[in-house]
């Protein structure tokens, strides 16, 4: 059988949803080893037992939570060399992926990043990769040992099997020269009512609103739906609204009960975020715009008017 | 301050993929420099202004990637290296790291700044590779960056709001777009970009080896398309059928 590790992302003491979507695959791969570092490893040990982890490493030491990548890439090198895995899964996080980036060229053994599933073929593994804007999709095949491969959050559907996992720990010789990026503050903004990542209705907005000033419009409308705001990459590097809005590639995977797309053309850096909605509504100006084609249903039509009167035909319809 | 930015070119993200019959992108695309490094050349040339010290531009790619250089050099940028190789066609993000790093290190920069990832690419991986090769720490998703003596300080973005992150130089970071809004480059700045130095340097001059890919790609399918559904005119009806398809989906 296989060694498969999943790398389980904790964040302040908690074990990060991906890490258990990633328990799901690493399942039908082989046998399952996960690697827990920093705050909260213990108890998400626990955890990733009843998700299929034959064995967690773990250890709990405060380099992990309070330095960026390094310790975690020196506890994984360290862990490798004593029992070399076949596969290394990680999240494609911003914080995974920072370690998996530097252990993949400490290593020298490379990595295939942004993949949408995995599965094992003539005992190397592939990966499937997004390409060419989204319309094909490349099988990739790892060639070094170990197998580094990224996968977007949300990719698989996370599931118990139930069980009790060895938990062993991890001496982790972590040298002064990897606590360098120090983490000395965390600042939480103005959550958001409903999170975009749980709604189940997302309606985002692109450079067809025109401009920020007409957000509020998808506000209401949302605020009337229940759901959450999201936006394009387009009108989040022209600064419109937060990047914590953005949908997308470089941005959030969702996949709500309905998603309703303002004003968006449908890039592959959008769709690939929000392709696995149920349900796709899109109004656009345009008959022609990529978005239309994978819209259950396309309004051609202008946004500013059909956005207000939509809203207050829900708020009329609920009553 | 010694400032390294590595800049890419990228096939126009404002134009429409196209794909030949043999999978391949089509030629006559459009390719700019990634608008993702625009924005790190302009907090390069920020922290050049505040600091004093020297912006370098190195990218890698065909020889047409000087164009892309040549438009950070006319922002303001002090000089360019481009790494082109017939051998690193289709090189993955390890093999982008290695060239990249045994190009930056001659420069010794107090500062190396990337962007999150490419728009094309966007394994989003290189950065993190590259500050491993260059064996300096990384700061990443900066969305804003700070000087404090020998100190490198950024406000790194997170899902809820961000975390203040601090390394001392030699140091890589990562900035999101939005970090700094792109200069224009001005006439005075494109006529003096003209004579700034683009140096073009092989493997060879790099003494690095192609050495074997860490992948290889087996086969393209397509992607699974989603079926395609109803477009409709608003000739005053869309509000009613959009409230249609919210009712079917429950989500009223």
């Amino acid at each position: 059988m296989a060694k498969i590790w999943v790398y389980a992302e904790l964040n302040q003491g908690k074990l990060q949803p991906t890490a258990l979507e990633l328990m799901a695959k690493a399942r039908e791969l082989g046998d399952v080893e996960a690697i827990a570092l920093g705050a909260g490893a213990r108890a998400a040990a626990a955890t990733l037992g009843k998700h299929g982890a034959k064995v967690v490493y773990v250890n709990e030491d405060a380099s992990f939570d309070d330095f960026l990548a390094e310790p975690a890439a020196d506890a994984l090198e360290a862990l490798h060399k004593e029992h070399s895995p076949d596969l290394m899964l990680f999240g494609f996080t911003t914080d995974s992926r920072d370690v998996a980036g530097r252990l993949a060229a400490r290593l020298g053994v490379g990595l295939i990043s942004n993949a949408g599933d995995v599965v094992s073929k003539d005992g190397a593994f592939v990966a499937h990769v997004p390409y060419f804007g989204g319309t094909k999709v490349a099988s990739m095949r790892a060639d070094k040992k170990p197998a580094i491969i990224l996968i977007r959050p949300k990719s698989f559907e996370a599931s118990e099997t139930g069980g009790t996992p060895e938990i062993k720990d991890v001496d982790a010789a972590l040298g002064a020269g990897s606590k360098r990026a120090h983490i000395t503050e965390r600042v939480v903004e103005a959550s958001e009512k409903v999170k975009l990542e749980d709604a189940k209705v997302v309606i985002a907005g692109g450079r067809g609103m025109g401009g920020p000033d007409n957000f509020p419009l998808l506000e209401a409308l949302a605020g009337a739906l229940g759901g959450a705001v999201g936006a394009s990459r387009a009108v989040v590097d022209a600064g419109w609204v937060p990047y914590s809005m953005q949908v997308g590639q470089t941005g959030k995977s969702v996949r709500p009960g309905v998603y309703i797309a303002v004003g968006i053309s449908g890039a592959m850096q959008h769709t690939v975020g929000m392709k696995a909605s149920k349900i796709i509504i899109a109004i656009n100006k345009d008959a022609e715009a990529p978005i239309m084609k994978m819209a259950d249903l396309g309004v051609v039509g202008d946004a500013m008017k059909i956005v207000p009167a939509l809203t207050a035909a829900v708020k009329a319809k609920k009553g | 301050m010694k400032i390294v930015v590595t800049v890419k070119q990228v096939p126009d993200p404002n134009s429409v993929t196209v794909l030949e019959a043999d999978n391949t992108l089509a030629r006559d695309k459009e390719v700019v420099l990634d608008p993702g490094d625009e924005c790190g050349i302009e907090e390069g040339l920020q922290l050049k202004e505040a600091h004093g010290g020297e912006v370098v531009l190195v990218s890698m790619g065909p020889e047409r990637a000087k164009d892309a250089i040549r438009k950070g050099l006319s922002m303001g940028a002090d000089r360019g290296v481009l790494i082109s190789d017939a051998q690193l066609a289709g090189a993955d993000a390890l093999l982008t790291a290695r060239a990249l790093a045994a190009a930056i290190k001659p420069e010794a920069p107090d500062l190396v700044i990337c962007g999150t990832e490419s728009y094309d690419g966007s394994t989003g991986v290189v950065p993190a590779m590259l500050a491993e090769l260059l064996g300096i720490a990384q700061l990443t998703v900066a969305k804003k960056v700070e000087v404090d003596g020998s100190t490198i300080r950024i406000h790194r973005q997170t899902a809820d709001g961000y975390q203040v992150v601090e390394a001392a130089t030699p140091v890589l970071i990562t900035v999101t777009a939005g970090i700094a809004e792109p200069r224009y480059a001005s006439l005075k700045g494109i006529m003096a970009a003209r004579s700034k130095e683009i140096k073009q340097i092989g493997l060879g001059d790099l003494g690095v080896d192609r050495g074997e890919p860490a992948e290889t790609i087996e086969g393209l399918t397509q992607a699974e398309a989603r079926k395609a559904g109803v477009i409709i005119q608003d000739d005053g009806t869309a509000v009613d059928r959009i409230l249609q398809v919210l009712t079917e989906a429950k989500a009223i």
